[in-house]
């Protein structure tokens, strides 16, 4: 069997660099509020609301979510910022979690059993 | 789009080259190919690389079946126009339709091997439930696939959960079924980059 591990790809650090960049690197939205953003906490108002459903549902987001946040005083460019960071932030957890349990259950299992 | 800056905020050079691939794809650049060009350094470009490697990069999973899982993903989001986009590009990549709408019929009785069934049920669940548990993981190795297999494919579920989302949210135009097949003839040749 061809071993691939030579020529694996890095997913942690290409994750890592969408993240990096949404969350620490410049941007028209402030730190805290990407951060708020990605991590689905910390926002209030409309703009709480448009953020809850990216993370959440997101095919419940309405043309109505995204008018209120920018009536509440976000920019168009915040709003596309801050739905990136909710997006991403979202499939992280999902992303991290079950990468986790799969380290948890190859640890358990000593490796032996399954196929490496 | 639902930002009037998806539609028109792009640079000069980036309208010339939407308007060229109009001109001779005969149909309007997907939303989905707009969004990676707005500010890309912001998101488009790392969330390309990340995506490129993971659909098309060295892998056991072929790009059919990762295009499924794309697809199938994108179902347990109710993301209508990724399913229709990856489905399509799954059909091609399989040469074979009914394969496609089989696992979308019912997954437990579609032609497929059980190695592939036992991901795509595990991705299905992580998408509906955002997580998943030991006995999942262990359904899956048991069923033979390798870890590298299931790291593989969490990094198409990643890619599709964050795309399914800005999709949805953005709202991007449903095309008709053959602008949806010239872009899936673009995605095989192409891929993601």
């Amino acid at each position: 069997m061809k071993d691939n591990r030579n020529d694996a790809v890095d997913f942690g650090k290409l994750h890592k660099a969408i993240t990096a960049r949404i969350l620490d690197g410049a941007g028209t939205a402030s730190y805290s509020q990407r951060r708020a953003a990605f991590d689905n906490a910390g926002l209030a108002g409309a703009l709480a609301t448009l953020i809850d459903k990216v993370a959440r549902c997101a095919y419940k987001v309405t043309d109505e979510d995204v008018t209120a946040a920018k009536t509440s005083g976000a920019t168009e460019d915040q709003i596309f910022e801050l739905v990136v960071c909710a997006a991403v932030g979202a499939a992280t957890r999902q992303y991290d979690g079950a990468l986790s349990v799969l380290v948890s259950v190859l640890n358990e299992k000593g490796g032996g059993g399954y196929a490496p | 789009m639902r930002l009037k800056i998806l539609n028109s905020g792009y640079r000069f050079g980036t309208k010339m080259l939407f308007a060229m691939i109009h001109a001779f794809s005969r149909y309007p650049v997907p939303d989905a190919a707009k969004l990676v060009f707005y500010r890309p350094d912001f998101y488009g470009s790392p969330m390309k690389a990340f995506t490129h490697a993971a659909m098309r990069g060295p892998s056991e999973w072929s790009v059919g079946d990762r295009e499924l899982m794309a697809a199938y993903v994108s179902k347990f989001n109710g993301c209508q126009f990724c399913i229709m986009a990856h489905s399509a590009v799954a059909e091609r990549a399989f040469h074979d339709k009914a394969k496609v709408a089989a696992v979308f019929s019912d997954l437990k009785t579609a032609p497929i091997g059980e190695p592939l069934r036992a991901i795509l049920h595990m991705l299905g669940k992580l998408t509906r439930e955002q997580s998943v548990d030991a006995d999942d993981m262990r359904t899956v190795l048991a069923a033979g696939v390798s870890r590298k297999q299931i790291e593989d494919a969490l990094a198409v579920c990643f890619a599709f959960n964050t795309t399914n989302r800005l999709a949805d949210a953005f709202d991007f135009v449903i095309l008709n079924s053959n602008a949806f097949e010239v872009g899936a003839k673009y995605l095989l040749s192409r891929g993601y980059q």
